[in-house]
């Protein structure tokens, strides 16, 4: 049997590099992308706490479910947001969209 | 329950080996004199005019939406549809609504021509 | 032994697909190795033995997120220039946050005792989840299809071409 703390592990590492990601990219799709990966590393989190923890209670699973649903939701508007700032501004990089910044 | 993935994990090293190994074979043992004339496309259509990378119609991008959303909508039907026997008529009635719910949106996707071709 | 060796390979091809997709300029690529550590990532939920979590992962992460992805990379044109800075200047100082975190992460996870339970696993996780969607999470599974249809026709009205 592969110990619990493994795949926390492996997660935490996804969640870090997801977070990197998000930091590093100057490009919004590339920010998305790691926004998928840190909601990837918390479902395996979820997932695993569900098999070690308390198999019986399938909430772990179903909690999964609905961050897969929120995640797709968000990658939907997240991208027409991007492809509408792309077409009136003709750039997704988040550094050049700064209208609201002081 | 695990050992029936072994199965699977088998198959797929074979699929990957078959193209491997033929691919490989063939690079390893075929004679590699190139010239330009050999180089150059054929058979695979004509060497493109202009940038490779064009920007493609947005349309494309609305497919895929649509066609997500409803893609989510299998992960809570799934789980209901194999508990319906023992569920009744209250578990038919709130899927109902649900799937209402999203009827509604691809309605209103349908009727704003989002999945028109124009 | 088996078991192991498996979940070291879905684990590196999780997270070495997730060092590309952050590291490699081309965004399209790094589309392509999204894909790959979320192939990983399914690998490492049918070794927890959550079949359905698998199969979703693979139907809607790989055949609808990442496709969505792929298609917002070609339909903005600019992206694929090479020469442009994929990183902004402070990405050595977003990798510093980001190992802090990981080593902060890591030490939490050794030093709790985890309540790791013994219980078998239930044969029934699939009908278990359809009768708690109906059930227990009600709410939530009707908040979910409203959000869906928010996305949805948001996503329309933001990105439809006038």
């Amino acid at each position: 049997m592969i110990p619990l703390v493994w795949y926390l592990i492996v997660a935490a590492a996804l969640f870090c590099i997801g977070l990197y990601g998000v930091l590093a990219r100057r490009n919004a799709i590339g920010i998305l992308m790691g926004v998928e990966l840190m909601l990837n590393a918390v479902n395996l989190n979820l997932v695993a706490f569900w098999r070690y923890v308390c198999p019986t209670n399938v909430a772990g699973l179903v909690f999964a479910v609905f961050v897969i649903a929120v995640a797709a939701a968000e990658v939907a508007v997240g991208l027409a947001l991007i492809v509408a700032i792309y077409r009136s501004r003709d750039t997704v990089n988040v550094e050049e969209v700064d209208l609201m910044r002081w | 329950m695990l050992n029936q993935y072994l199965f699977i994990g088998i198959l797929a090293l074979a699929s990957f080996a078959v193209p491997v190994i033929g691919i490989g074979f063939a690079w390893l043992i075929s004679p590699k004199r190139a010239n330009p004339l050999k180089r150059s496309i054929y058979e695979c259509g004509l060497e493109t005019i202009g940038e490779t990378w064009v920007q493609f119609r947005v349309q494309y991008y609305i497919y895929a939406l649509v066609f997500a959303v409803f893609d989510v909508e299998i992960a809570f039907l799934l789980p209901w549809a194999v508990a319906y026997n023992r569920l009744g008529l209250v578990a038919l009635v709130d899927v109902v609504i649900f799937l209402g719910i999203l009827a509604t949106a691809l309605a209103y996707a349908w009727r704003k021509g989002a999945l028109r071709w124009s | 032994m088996a078991l192991q060796i498996a979940f070291v390979i879905f684990s590196l091809i999780a997270l070495i697909g997730a060092f590309l997709v952050v590291t490699t300029r081309r965004l399209f690529h790094s589309a392509l190795a999204l894909v790959l550590s979320f192939v990983g990532v399914a690998g490492l939920y049918i070794l927890l033995e959550a079949e359905f979590l698998a199969a979703l992962q693979i139907l809607i992460y790989v055949g609808a997120i990442a496709i969505l992805i792929i298609f917002a990379v070609i339909v903005t044109r600019h992206l694929m220039d090479p020469k442009a800075r994929a990183f902004n200047e402070q990405w050595w100082r977003a990798a510093l946050v980001a190992a802090g975190l990981f080593l902060i992460l890591v030490f939490t996870i050794a030093k709790v005792p985890w309540p790791v339970s013994e219980a078998p696993l239930p044969t029934n996780v699939i009908f278990s989840m359809g009768s708690s969607f109906v059930g227990t999470y009600l709410v939530p599974f009707e908040v979910i299809s409203v959000l869906l249809m928010v996305a949805l026709v948001g996503a329309i009205i933001i990105a439809r071409e006038r």
